[in-house]
């Protein structure tokens, strides 16, 4: 047990250090440095004032030290929360832009993820040996798997808002909605806040659909599947024990889908100016900021990992098998 | 085809032959997986979709009038035959029949260039891994599981936001050095339970190389699945393209179909009702995605026995 758990904590520490590095490393291998990018912004008209600021700035971003102390107090400042400054916010720091960001963001991946998997692992067992809805919901599982997320956001956005004018065209809430722990107020978020939840819960919920159909079949063709249906078990059993050997993989396809649906998060903000992570990307990549950028993915890292260790715990108390075989030792 | 099943018309040229029991294997198994394959609908289906978007990509582009990125004097018109503008024109008087046409084009050489990319790394890892087992496995195994953990979407932002000049090649080659994992893993598996096979003794014991082994022997027993894998490795490929161009790190000097939808999104399209501007861009690549999947289907169902009769 403490086996696996060390390894794969080490796993993740090391995904954890090669991101780190790996954010660090980028702007420093890229071509271009990026203060003079940032004094071309800025257009100082006095070549003695341009000289003090590029210093100011190289001194700022620690540029005139050597790389490998760079380095380290890239790690340092991490360490204290500070991913530095935004340019085109400024004076925020880039931690408070992800903090207010991010509960948005958090706000519209958690049920769409928890709510789709449910839903489409529901759909996909009711389709598997069901002629009739595997005829009409495979199809459009299908599609919607296949939609790009920012398509479907456009669609929704369209017909349900800025035709048929039954839902909000953007934002969180109304402008002039009083931000308070109000019912009004609550009400007005969750009014704002469905249409981009519908998007990415209904892409999501294809794959879900389509992963559980399949498993199912794989299960009720298995050994076992037969054996309990010659032993004159009803079919209901035999369903419900396919449906527990076919949730696992699909929990393991939780951990693989986390990426995918957190891009499709991104740019369903951005088309309905839903202020999460992905609207201040891509507001931080229109405008060239990119501490913002860099900070953000950092926090998307950290994310991911600790979701893809509450997956690893979860399987863990779902699968008996795998806590019985790790107690052999084997992971 | 006729509706006649399978009879034994693999007939050599000499007549005296007929009767005999052919025991060409392979060609009989080639002639079987051909007979599945053209009654397979979905086979059909999507191979029938995805070549029509395919030869739309390819020769579209001859017949466009209007350049992709030229900007015209009819603004925001809606579809017509005025002036060629089969797709109408955007708020800025481009055509978006060029663009349409020039982003299928791109959309397809990043699905080919990224998912042959992937493919081939994670053939590379995934034998690799496979076939020497031990330290060797342990090490790819850790690389996989460290570029599967990584939101590697995120990484490819990164990456992206910080190239000054952005082609469609580079954003094919890094899409396809990121999306490997999962087909690395897969092959692996596949290996493992191959190496152990009598063949492949068979083929050790003769002297072969390991390369020729893997080349020779293992591959071609999963020639199917590597085809499939490259198949939803391709529309992986142009979802996440479409996905980095609307958040507005495209190809620079060229437009592709997310870069027409991030731009009607910008230019509040939406709003104003130019639905011929952001329709079809989304509405092809999920023609291509999904047909590309269901044709995955079909030919897992052509490939494997076991799901045939269904």
């Amino acid at each position: 047990m403490l086996r696996y758990f060390m390894r794969k904590l080490f796993v993740y520490g090391l995904t954890f250090f090669v991101a780190v590095t790996v954010d660090w490393a980028i702007p420093h291998l890229m071509p271009g440095n990026p203060v003079l990018a940032l004094m071309s912004r800025i257009q100082a008209q006095d070549p003695r004032v341009a000289q003090n600021l590029y210093q100011h700035y190289m001194r700022a971003f620690n540029l005139d030290l050597p790389l490998w102390k760079q380095y380290w107090y890239f790690w340092v400042s991490l360490a204290h929360g500070d991913l530095g400054t935004s340019i085109t916010q400024f004076p925020a720091s880039v931690s408070s832009i992800i903090l207010h960001a991010a509960p948005y963001t958090l706000g519209l991946l958690l049920p769409a993820i928890l709510l789709s998997w449910y839903a489409g692992n529901k759909v996909g067992a009711l389709a598997a040996r069901r002629k009739v809805l595997d005829n009409s919901a495979l199809p459009l599982s299908y599609a919607l798997t296949a939609t790009p997320y920012m398509w479907l956001a456009i669609i929704l956005s369209w017909t349900l808002a800025v035709v048929w004018h039954v839902f909000p065209v953007g934002f969180a809430y109304d402008p002039t909605a009083i931000r308070s722990f109000s019912w009004a107020f609550i009400s007005n978020l969750l009014y704002h806040w469905f249409l981009p939840f519908l998007s990415l819960f209904l892409v999501a919920f294809g794959g879900w659909a389509i992963g559980m159909r399949n498993m199912i079949i794989y299960e009720l063709e298995s050994d076992y599947a037969h054996y309990l249906g010659a032993l004159g078990a009803p079919q209901r059993l035999v369903r419900k024990y396919a449906f527990r050997n076919a949730v696992l993989p699909q929990i393991t396809g939780l951990a693989l889908a986390l990426g995918a649906i957190l891009s499709g998060a991104l740019v369903t903000e951005i088309v309905f100016s839903y202020p999460g992570l992905g609207f201040q990307i891509y507001h931080a990549i229109t405008n060239e900021d990119y501490f913002v950028i860099q900070g953000i993915f950092l926090f998307i890292i950290i994310g991911v990992l600790v979701a893809n260790f509450i997956i690893d715990i979860v399987y863990l108390i779902v699968d008996p098998r795998t806590r019985i075989g790790m107690e052999g030792g084997r992971s | 085809m006729s509706a006649a099943p399978t009879a034994p018309l693999a007939s050599p040229t000499d007549p005296s032959q007929v009767e005999l029991p052919a025991p060409a294997q392979p060609m009989s198994g080639l002639r079987e997986t051909l007979h599945f394959a053209l009654r397979n609908t979905k086979l059909l289906f999507g191979l029938s979709i995805t070549t029509a978007l395919l030869l739309f990509a390819i020769f579209g582009p001859f017949f466009a009038r209007h350049g992709p990125l030229v900007y015209g004097s009819d603004l925001a018109l809606r579809p017509t035959t005025h002036g060629g503008h089969w797709f109408g024109t955007t708020l800025q008087g481009q055509d978006v029949y060029a663009q349409f046409v020039n982003g299928l084009r791109l959309a397809f050489i990043v699905g080919a260039i990224g998912g042959g990319i992937a493919a081939a790394v994670a053939m590379v890892v995934g034998f690799t891994a496979g076939y020497r087992g031990g330290a060797v496995d342990e090490v790819l195994n850790m690389l996989t599981n460290v570029v599967l953990v990584i939101p590697t979407f995120a990484l490819l932002l990164v990456i992206a936001a910080y190239l000054s000049v952005r082609g469609i090649l580079t954003e094919a080659v890094f899409i396809g050095l990121t999306s490997w994992p999962w087909a690395a893993r897969a092959l692996r598996a596949q290996t493992f339970s191959l190496v152990s096979r009598d063949f492949v003794d068979m083929a050790r014991l003769s002297g072969r190389s390991s390369r020729q082994i893997i080349f020779r022997e293992i591959a071609p027993n999963m020639s199917s699945y590597l085809f499939m894998m490259f198949i939803l490795l391709f529309g992986t490929a142009i979802l996440i393209a479409a996905t980095l161009d609307f958040i507005g790190l495209g190809p620079s000097n060229t437009i592709s179909l997310g870069q027409m939808m991030q731009l009607s999104v910008q230019n509040a399209a939406l709003q104003l009702h130019l639905w011929w501007w952001f329709l079809p861009p989304g509405l092809a690549i999920m023609a291509i995605v999904g047909s590309l999947y269901v044709m995955n289907v079909g030919l897992d169902e052509v490939f494997n026995p076991k799901l045939r009769e269904m």
